[in-house]
């Protein structure tokens, strides 16, 4: 067995060059405000990977990515508004995550060290995901200010600075990009881990935490260091979703922006980040075009959309999906050179 | 004299008003082969679980090379020296049976010697033959050689097995045997659970009976399959 990490012929790698590449043309084939609603569309889709790696990597149910969102986008507009300084901000950047990091390092070390596992790490994060929805929309009065920056309650922060390199503010096709390039990157670093030593390691607690142990793993220390960076992860969408709109709301933080990420990555398939992106970008673009004729459909096609999931895929559509269309190219191949990834085949001896 | 290995000394387990195990002192010496018997609820898989620290003792201490382990987490445990089979194989069924021993491997050897080392181990336990099936594909015996072959990745001075011929027929269990065997003679302590007298009096060298949560009797697998107690009480006449 070689220890090389392997491109196989699958349809997961064919459909992500082909999402990627369509990601990479679409500032070239459409106006500038549909550039910035994909941009926004894509910050999801970062928010969706932070629970993807928790969640389906790691097989921690969190319902807390939304407060680190919030956390991390109530940080970038705090800093913007007591320092006017737009050349900091990618300090301020850097600052949002880093609050992130630390405020999930720290949630993690009280329920990981604490024994606090499976459903109830759910039911933690959920509470904690209400008490900072329900402290931020109470922050109406000019006492809750933060410096210069005061937290305004359902209003939440409004008319941020957007994030500024140099003397060149990252707007329109300069933040599609960016934040393009952040998901490449998120995607690709889970994509790697997966078949290098911390994605067997994450596996293995996923699978079956108390054997993980028993191979000599410190299970809790490992799930709150993935709980904290899935928290930065989280943070870092916060702080684009901040710069991007130039406002954080309350709402951001609220219930149902906690639920969106995990129907979305169920109803891909939490196991698999490609499924995640895709159908991510498929439902966001589907509830903008259901939003036009009643706002309330699209949550309403969300919950439609997750009970169908666990009731007949559990994999996830998108996932289910690959596997399908794998298996019945592994038969058709079936003497051809085609590496599949399918479940069907043998699998190679080291 | 050898050294002991491990030492139980006076340790009790309640769960409740129940008490698994009631004032057990037991020394293992390094390099034996021992077999703790007894009938069901005896408290013989607990007081694994007590070596391997998935509970903590309610009473008295556990010494592991001299060292008092009785409040040491389990992932330190393994990584003084003991490891544990299972009673119910804890192998990953989606997974081949080299990513299964890989996940065993990968914390004790560098990235570049993952494969030399899994191939090691599937040598030692002597299971090149099955070659590399999806595990959720293969028969029950070969399971659990495949988790033995996976306890093995930390190189335990002490590993524990929890019934490792348990659902195998003759000639597997005949394989069991001889796997266990060679890596005993291979300076290995282990320590066996296991309710087949045949299995049992091929390999171990000194047996303890358990009996509600208190030894019972101790002694070589012959005086002890010769002991009137101890069949009354596998009749259930005690």
């Amino acid at each position: 067995m070689k220890n090389k990490i392997k491109c196989a012929v699958t349809t997961e790698n064919i459909s992500a060059i082909a999402v990627f590449v369509f990601f990479l043309l679409y500032p070239m084939l459409h106006s500038a405000y549909k550039v910035l609603n994909m941009a926004n569309f894509l910050i999801t889709v970062i928010l969706a990977l932070s629970l993807a790696l928790i969640w389906g990597y790691t097989g921690i149910f969190s319902y807390a990515q939304a407060a680190f969102y919030g956390i991390g986008g109530y940080t970038y507009a705090i800093f913007c508004k007591n320092f006017a300084n737009p050349s900091l901000t990618p300090i301020f950047l850097i600052a949002g995550v880093l609050a992130g990091f630390l405020v999930a390092l720290v949630l993690g070390y009280f329920m990981f060290y604490g024994g606090v596992n499976d459903v109830f790490v759910a039911l933690v994060t959920m509470c904690f995901t209400l008490v900072l929805e329900t402290f931020l929309a109470q922050t109406a009065g000019p006492e809750w200010a933060i410096g210069k920056a005061q937290l305004g309650g359902f209003n939440g922060i409004n008319a941020v600075t957007p994030l500024t390199f140099g003397a060149f503010p990252v707007k329109g096709e300069a933040l599609y990009a960016l934040v393009l390039l952040l998901v490449l990157a998120i995607y690709l670093a889970l994509r790697i881990m997966e078949k290098r030593n911390l994605g067997y390691c994450l596996l293995s607690i996923r699978e079956n935490r108390a054997r993980s142990e028993m191979f000599g793993y410190n299970t809790a220390k490992i799930q709150m260091v993935i709980f904290a960076v899935s928290g930065a992860i989280a943070a870092l969408a916060g702080v684009l979703y901040t710069s991007w709109g130039g406002y954080i709301v309350p709402s951001a933080v609220g219930m149902t922006q906690a639920t969106m990420p995990v129907v979305l990555v169920a109803a891909g398939g939490r196991k698999n980040p490609t499924a995640v992106v895709i159908f991510t970008l498929f439902y966001l673009v589907l509830s903008q075009n259901l939003a036009a004729s009643g706002s309330q459909y699209s949550l309403v096609i969300l919950g439609l959309i997750l009970l169908l999931v666990v009731l007949f895929v559990p994999k996830g559509i998108i996932h289910s999906l690959f596997e399908i269309i794998d298996e019945k190219a592994a038969v058709l191949l079936k003497n051809g050179s085609i590496r599949t990834g399918g479940k069907a085949n043998e699998q190679k001896n080291p | 004299m050898s050294k002991k290995i491990l030492e139980l000394l006076n340790v009790s387990k309640n769960f409740g008003g129940l008490k698994a195990v009631d004032d057990v002192s037991l020394s293992i010496e390094e390099g034996s082969l021992h077999c703790l018997i007894g009938p069901n609820g005896a408290g013989k898989t607990t007081i694994f679980k007590l070596i391997m620290g998935i509970y903590p003792p309610s009473e008295g201490k556990i010494l592991f090379d001299g060292q008092d382990i009785s409040r040491m987490p389990t992932y330190r445990r393994v990584r003084e020296g003991i490891s544990i089979k299972m009673q119910i194989p804890g192998v990953y069924l989606d997974l081949s049976l080299y990513d299964n021993i890989r996940i065993a491997v990968q914390k004790y050897v560098s990235y570049h010697m993952i494969p030399s080392e899994i191939n090691r181990l599937i040598s030692l336990v002597g299971i090149e033959d099955i070659g590399n099936p999806l595990v959720c594909n293969m028969p029950h015996g070969q399971q659990q050689w495949l988790e033995i072959a996976m306890s093995l990745a930390s190189q335990p001075k002490l590993l524990l097995l929890d019934e490792p011929a348990a659902g195998m027929g003759p000639e597997e269990t005949e394989f069991t045997s001889k796997i266990v065997k060679r890596i005993n003679e291979q300076g290995t302590t282990i320590i066996f659970i296991d309710h087949d007298m045949d299995f049992v009096s091929k390999i171990a060298r000194r047996t303890t009976v358990l009996h509600y949560g208190k030894i019972f009797a101790e002694g070589t697998f012959d005086e002890i399959h010769n002991n009137e107690d101890v069949i009354n009480i596998y009749l259930g006449k005690v």
